[in-house]
């Protein structure tokens, strides 16, 4: 197995994997306590909107998912905070609309298309030295921007009123924070795919979250569990010939339900 | 809080406000003026605007008419004087955080961004915790704690922004007896050093032995800053207990009140 790190694309993925667990770690923490679990599979099942529109006008893809990415978490989370009739239903109807786009898009545009699937299903192993630096990008701006606001975000996702009676800038955070997940989820789009995103993204802080009581250390964990969960998922898809985007989705479920299991069996488990 | 502003006394001072939702109404015309070192009891039944009177002195609704101070400043600005203890209906029991960490929630503020919390946070939180009896339990997970231990969190973390006064909303709504009691003498006391309180509770058997004053709101507010129930209060179309003023026998209100709410 050592002689496939020599390849350049092997190194490329296992740097992706590490790139992206930290920006995991650290949003997916924020996401699953905040609990924006749907709003972030929305967002990312809308971007694809962005890929389908940006292949039919001949523009780079990346930049088409980011815009509709970044377009849909603004507009999501605005659904959810300032609509009272049923937000997860106009959620749910955008996320359907975006892929619909996508798809229509795809149809109108000639020729071959099978690099379409590398961004639903993810690609890890074709991760290009531009995707690694717009990654590492990404991961300067999310774990800059939680560090800067670190206790603001705990007060907010714990209860939000009472930091607003704080006069913390609740509203600017919670931007902040659908803006990061936007930005996340571009980046994990060349990992696992936009269809699986919302695992990878929530799967590792939950598990830090059944077993440590403290926001730090979940994204501490969580990071280190993606980074497992990617980098275990790839050689085992290059072992077996599998798609790797899918078996790094499959480790973190089966961890997930491993972890469900000690919890339970454990009720009383010390804290930390 | 370093600088105190202008010593203003009322506290708060609410004239002509009508508030609510939308179209709907849930307060009207409330004149309010809460003085220093007073202890005020606010009862009215559900939906009688008793929280939505709340989220107006802090400044989380705009009123649609009138004006309010707090401390002769806007809500906005005020509030940060304002020590709140929130009505917590729903609890996530598995939300990950730790006692101190939710005290010092308190110590937030537009000074403290950007900043890590400070040494001086740290004594203030220390002392709080001290105050409500929870130092030992400062590292146990906030999940872990009972109803009335979590109440007197919710307290000490009013108590960190070192208030002016307290605002408490249903403070004892699930806490069993013995608890409330810990809960009311701990208010009393904090009273007795100069804290001013203004507390919602429908426990009127309760707190009848600790408030100074007792107002009742049901859309209009019935307050007059005494103790006794009054004529219009009555009227107000609360079923504010008449047997109180009759007879003097609270039990038989709280009996009566709770059956009317059930």
């Amino acid at each position: 197995m050592s002689g496939i790190l020599s390849y350049t694309f092997m190194q490329n993925a296992l740097a992706a994997g590490l790139l992206v667990s930290l920006a995991c770690g650290v949003i997916g923490t924020l996401v699953v306590l905040k609990r924006m679990v749907f709003i972030s599979g929305g967002v990312a099942h809308t971007a694809y909107g962005g890929i389908g529109m940006a292949f039919y006008f001949g523009v780079n893809p990346i930049l088409g998912a980011l815009t509709f990415s970044l377009g849909a978490s603004l507009l999501m989370g605005y659904i959810q905070r300032k609509t009272r009739q049923r937000p997860d239903t106009l959620i749910g109807v955008m996320w359907a609309i975006g892929m619909a786009i996508g798809i229509i898009f795809t149809d109108l545009t000639p020729g071959y298309k099978s690099d379409l699937m590398s961004y639903l299903f993810g690609s890890i192993l074709a991760v290009t030295q531009a995707d690694l630096w717009m990654m590492l990008v990404v991961d300067v701006i999310v774990i800059g921007v939680t560090i800067l606001f670190f206790k603001e975000f705990q007060a907010t996702a714990f209860d939000e009123s009472f930091a607003r009676t704080r006069n913390v800038p609740v509203d600017l955070l919670y931007v902040l924070l659908v803006t990061m997940i936007g930005l996340a989820v571009v980046m994990l789009m060349r990992v696992v795919g936009l269809i699986m995103i919302i695992a990878l993204l929530t799967v590792p802080a939950a598990i830090g979250s059944l077993f440590l009581k403290n926001m730090g250390k979940i994204m501490w964990l969580a990071t280190g569990l993606s980074l497992v969960f990617t980098t275990g998922g790839l050689l085992l898809s290059y072992a077996f010939n599998l798609t790797s985007g899918a078996t790094i989705i499959l480790v973190s479920g089966a961890a997930y339900l491993v972890a469900l299991l000690v919890r339970r069996l454990c009720k009383r488990c010390p804290d930390e | 809080m370093t600088t105190r502003p202008p010593q203003a006394s009322p506290l708060i001072q609410i004239q002509d406000l009508s508030a609510g939702y939308n179209d709907e109404m849930v307060l009207k015309d409330i004149n309010l003026s809460v003085e220093p070192d007073d202890f005020i009891g606010l009862i009215g039944p559900n939906g009688g605007g008793k929280t939505t009177l709340f989220k107006v002195i802090l400044g989380l609704i705009k009123p649609k008419r009138g004006t309010i101070k707090v401390l002769g400043l806007s809500p906005e600005k005020g509030r940060l004087h304002i020590g709140y203890v929130p009505q917590f209906t729903y609890f996530d029991s598995d939300f990950p955080i730790r006692v101190r960490d939710v005290v010092l929630m308190g110590r937030l503020g537009p000074r403290h961004l950007f900043k890590p919390y400070s040494p001086e946070d740290d004594r203030v939180v220390d002392a709080c915790l001290d105050r409500v009896q929870l130092s030992k339990l400062k590292s146990t997970s906030l999940g872990e704690l009972s109803g009335g231990q979590r109440q007197r969190v919710y307290i000490a973390r009013a108590l960190a922004s070192e208030p002016e006064l307290l605002l408490l909303d249903e403070p004892t709504i699930s806490v069993d007896a013995e608890a409330t009691a810990q809960i009311y003498e701990l208010l009393h006391e904090l009273n007795l050093q100069g804290v001013t309180i203004l507390l919602i509770s429908h426990d009127l058997n309760v707190i009848s032995s600790y408030i100074k004053t007792i107002g009742c709101l049901n859309r209009t507010l019935h307050y007059h800053g005494e103790k006794e129930i009054t004529e219009d209060m009555i009227q107000s179309g609360y079923n504010c207990p008449v047997e109180l003023i009759a007879h003097g026998l609270p039990h038989r209100v709280l009996a009566k009140h709770e059956e009317r709410n059930q």
